[in-house]
């Protein structure tokens, strides 16, 4: 049964409706396939194998019934298999967030997302590694090891949702979330030859996803297409009651084109200069041209804009991120869930548990939060940050008003090798620099596959537009899909 | 050198809302609920929850705000105050910061000194944290934590440094709680801890308008304990001043054993709790549409009520402030005056304040308790003032309603306790007992006029103490009458 896991997801579903195979058969596949493959990748932190089948059996009782009785179509994720990020809340599975001081953490809710995934009857088969905290761009940071780039096991999936993207990448999963705080979803994509979404901010409930930058997190999609992605951000998104900062707006349905050159005509799509930058890879700067040559051949009207105050970004990102994370990660006290480390005074327990169980990068933010906050420095760095992140906004808004989507690179280089960038934070913070801009201004993005560098490596093409326009980049990306297979290339993994 | 005190307030209120203030839990009462009933991942800060805003406790703020006559921030924010402490769960509280709910509102209170003006710095929304109990098992201290309490809305009410005296503190807080309790917001009970009070003391010599080292006063679980606490700071800053000495920055705690406040934690400087704006809530915005109909609906205020009071009812403003200070306590006045028409208002005033206040006070009980319902005490009122009981039998059946919360008409009958207004048996009575005191009379005569209140004693104990006082004086003064003019 390997050559289900081979299928796309589109014939996945025709398959299961017509009942050619089951979700359990499918979700057995899937799981077969990560025992076998996932040694090597480590893109999985918790198998869920016993809920997996009682899911998968669940929907094929639904298809059954359906196939009976007739009725209205069930949804196309009806019985597909998901993978989910270990920083999302499944009720009942473990959730560490790549921590050790969530080792033992088990949430007894579900994140919205999740909730509204199990809702069509996915499937779920575990929880896939990420930077502690999301605080990373390669999960070099997982407190439990690194995921291997599908592609060379030597190198990163990029991060932090790395184990989502690898695991999409690899076919261990057609479809899994991930989280993008400042490019999470999209660098990984990128890096691993998948498509991520990163929807807008507010557009996806953020209930149940374990807060890094509260102003800046939003649950994303890993597929292999557009289309597919697009299938599961519909399921997510819409206002819920559990999220303030959720948008009471309709989601509109995106009816991908069939045809082989679906037509942009009518779409401008802006390319700025600032995100072509001295000492990227030469390699992904053409690749990205050529895709935008393509964008053009279909239709698109390309030309220049600018963003100019891209450059700040990273630092603003270093400032607002950090502070927002130095509070969120406050409630990890080992007062009332996870390991606590004994001592004998209260605050000797805070500074024990907090001490041993966070990982380096995770304190390193924590303080360069504290710092930002603390009086006295508040105005000159968090303050000062705020102020330039609404001209980075504006930057965006200005843009939107003469083009209808952004392409950029979604990053400088391809996927860097393991401990490439151990010793200097600041170059893996460099990593993210073509993705922070969307998240500080809240506009969504695509990243996927346009094409490999010499050593085999995916490059990926970002697409960004206005907030609440996800559809537009559906469009674009599908278009482009149709009329490339990039997006199709798997990497060789079976004689490993 | 003579000194003055400065002081300032911070009022902690929680909002009586059924629910918490970012989740769904219910609101109960924590000195008396098993621990932890009322908990979600939500107001345990479990990883990846959100908060949302009760709008009911926005509303209940709005009330407090408008009737402290504030300026309400049409938006608002809610801010994170960051600090560790085990009944904490997130690591930091929401609050308000920067632009809170309300600012620039006033309070006016009434002291032996007349009334002052006491200005509102700010009003806003904040959640209560959990609550620690220290124990100690099998030689083993350690502490437990209950968060039936963490999220509760409260709100915090900061006065300006407006404050001169402990009894101006005193009534600054009455007049807050009345003011809480008409509004329905809070019960205003402090043994409970839904109403917490801090003031800020310092002093100054007479004149000065710089500020002197303030400290903070905590745990002050009632209104005594709040101005006792006072006036001993007050006067314990002005003693080490006079000493030379100086005043450090503080938080101290009020013993109320030892009737003195203790040192409890010194503050270096100011503390840092590192605000920002709270990412996972959008402003607070309140319509002008709200605003108007929270001030519509406005009941009345002890203010209003007390003046309307003086004027309707024609009380002083000392029995208008009494009945007026708790709404419930106004709500039964008035309930008895309806039910009594004809009965001056003021005499009913006078049997709930004098006699119905002692009884509840021995029995401990507030009046939501009481047995005696207004219509009762007003029938009650009735009896006397037609005559038909006395003001001695009535105290009388008035412990009995108290107790059985019979109607007065009852008891009267079942006791036999009617007033006996007849003149002529009263007449035989007191001949009855002129006959039988000779000597008594005698000295009567002879110039000891006291004696007559004796024998008005005895006719009255000889009538059960039924017989109607005036009519025994009367029969009584003209006996007593006949025998001075008697030829001896």
């Amino acid at each position: 049964m390997s050559t289900l896991t081979e299928l796309s997801l589109s014939e996945v579903t025709t398959g299961l409706r017509h009942g050619n195979f089951s979700s359990r058969e499918l979700a057995q596949a899937y799981l077969e396939r990560i025992e076998r493959l996932d040694p090597a990748l480590h893109t999985f932190l918790t198998l869920t194998p016993e809920l997996a089948l009682v899911q998968a059996d669940q929907a094929d009782q639904l298809l059954s019934d359906w196939r009976k009785n007739g009725g209205a179509a069930p949804s196309p994720l009806l019985g597909i298999p998901l993978a989910v990020k270990d920083i999302l809340c499944v009720a009942g599975v473990r959730c560490t967030c790549g921590s050790r001081i969530l080792e033992n953490f088990i949430p007894p809710y579900n994140a919205t997302s999740v909730a509204r995934l199990r809702q069509a009857g996915m499937v779920i088969l575990g929880k896939t590694n990420t930077d502690e905290f999301a605080m990373g761009s390669s999960t070099e940071n997982s407190a439990y090891g690194v995921t291997h780039n599908p592609w060379d096991l030597s190198r990163v999936p990029g991060g932090s949702s790395g184990g989502s993207a690898a695991a999409v990448a690899a076919g261990l999963a057609p479809l899994a979330l991930g989280t993008d705080t400042g490019g999470s979803v999209r660098q990984p994509a990128s890096l691993c030859g998948v498509t991520g979404l990163k929807p807008t901010y507010g557009r996806v409930s953020r209930y149940g996803l374990v807060a890094f930058g509260s102003s800046l997190d939003v649950v994303g999609v890993f597929g292999h297409s557009a289309a597919d992605a697009a299938l599961v951000f519909a399921q997510m998104a819409g206002q819920d009651t559990l999220d303030a900062t959720s948008v009471e707006l309709p989601v509109p349905e995106f009816q991908p084109d069939a045809s082989t050159k679906p037509s942009l005509y009518g779409l401008r799509v802006g390319v700025p200069g600032e995100y072509f930058i001295t000492g990227m890879q030469p390699e992904v700067e053409a690749a990205i041209h050529q895709a935008i040559t393509i964008l053009e051949e279909l239709g698109a009207v390309i030309q220049p804009v600018s963003l100019p105050h891209t450059q700040y970004a990273l630092p603003v990102y270093y400032l607002i991120a950090p502070a927002e994370a130095s509070a969120n990660l406050a409630r990890y006290d080992g007062v009332r869930y996870g390991p606590r480390q004994p001592a004998e005074v209260m605050w000797d327990v805070f500074r024990h548990t907090r001490g041993e169980l966070f990982g380096p990068e995770v304190k390193r933010r924590i303080m360069l939060g504290t710092y930002a906050l603390s009086a006295g420095y508040y105005d000159a760095y968090y303050g000062q940050a705020q102020k330039v992140r609404t001209l980075i906004k504006r930057d965006f808004d200005q843009a939107f008003t003469q083009v209808n989507l952004i392409a950029t690179p979604a990053t400088p280089n391809t996927a860097f090798r393991i401990g490439e960038h151990a010793d200097d934070p600041l170059s893996m913070y460099l990593e993210d620099i073509f993705t922070l801009p969307a998240n500080l201004a809240g506009v969504p993005g695509i990243a996927f596959p346009a094409g490999f560098d010499s050593k085999g490596l995916p490059i990926g093409i970002q697409l960004t537009a206005a907030s609440f326009q996800e559809d537009l980049l559906f469009r674009a990306a599908h278009a482009y899909q149709q009329a490339t297979d990039w997006h199709t290339r798997r990497p060789s993994l079976n004689q490993s | 050198m003579e000194f003055e005190a400065v002081i300032g307030l911070e009022v902690h209120a929680e909002l009586e809302t059924r629910s918490k203030m970012f989740c769904a839990c219910p609101v109960v009462d924590s000195t008396v609920a098993q621990p932890n009933i009322a908990v979600c991942p939500i107001c345990a800060g479990m990883p990846g929850v959100l908060p949302v805003v009760n709008q009911r406790a926005v509303e209940y703020a709005l009330r407090v705000a408008l009737a402290l006559e504030c300026q309400i921030n049409h938006t608002s924010l809610f801010a994170r105050k960051n600090y560790f402490y085990p009944d904490l769960p997130k690591g930091y509280q929401i609050s308000q910061y920067e632009q809170p709910l309300a600012r620039h509102g006033k309070l006016v209170i009434v002291t032996s000194q007349g009334e002052r003006l006491i200005r509102v710095r700010r009003v806003h929304l904040e959640e209560d944290t959990g609550k620690l109990t220290h124990v100690s098992r099998d030689g083993q201290a350690y502490s437990l934590v209950d968060l039936n309490r963490a999220g509760v809305p409260l709100l915090e009410i900061v006065s300006e440094p407006d404050l001169h005296t402990a009894e101006e503190v005193r009534q600054y807080a009455t007049a807050l709680r009345s003011i809480l309790r008409y509004l329905q917001v809070n019960s205003g009970d402090m043994q409970k801890g839904v109403m917490r009070i801090e003031p800020n003391v310092s002093v100054r010599p007479l004149g000065s308008t710089e500020f002197g080292t303030r400290t903070e006063i905590k745990n002050l679980n009632s209104f005594r304990a709040l101005e006792r606490g006072v006036a001993f700071e007050i006067q314990r800053q002005i003693e080490i001043i006079q000493k030379g000495g100086q005043v450090i920055q503080e938080t101290r705690g009020w013993d109320e054993a030892r009737d003195v406040t203790f040192s409890q934690r010194i503050k270096e400087g100011e503390d840092d709790y590192r605000y920002f704006p709270e990412p996972d809530l959008p402003p607070l915005v309140v319509e002008a549409e709200w605003i108007e109909t929270v001030r519509r609906d406005l009941p009345e205020l002890p203010a209003a009520r007390l003046l309307r009071f003086q004027q309707n009812y024609d009380l002083g403003s000392y029995d208008a402030s009494v009945l007026t200070l708790e709404p419930a306590v106004a709500d039964y006045f008035e309930q008895a005056v309806q039910a009594a028409s004809g009965i001056p208002p003021k005499t009913i005033a006078n049997w709930i304040t004098g006699e119905l206040f002692g009884l509840m006070n021995q029995a401990g009980i507030g009046i939501e308790e009481l047995r005696v319902t207004p219509e009762a005490l007003a029938e009650l009122t009735r009896m006397v003032v037609q005559g038909e009981i006395n003001q001695n039998t009535a105290k009388a059946v008035l412990a009995e309603i108290f107790e059985s919360g019979q109607p007065a008409a009852e008891i009267v009958a079942r006791r036999g306790l009617s007033q006996i207004s007849d003149a002529d048996f009263i007449t035989g009575l007191v001949q009855q007992v002129l006959s039988e005191n000779p000597d008594q009379i005698a000295s009567y005569l002879a110039g000891k006029e006291t004696v007559s209140r004796w024998l008005f004693g005895q006719v009255m104990r000889l009538a059960k103490g039924q017989a109607n006082p005036q009519v025994i004086q009367t029969a009584l003064d003209r006996q007593l009458q006949e025998l001075k003019n008697r030829p001896r």
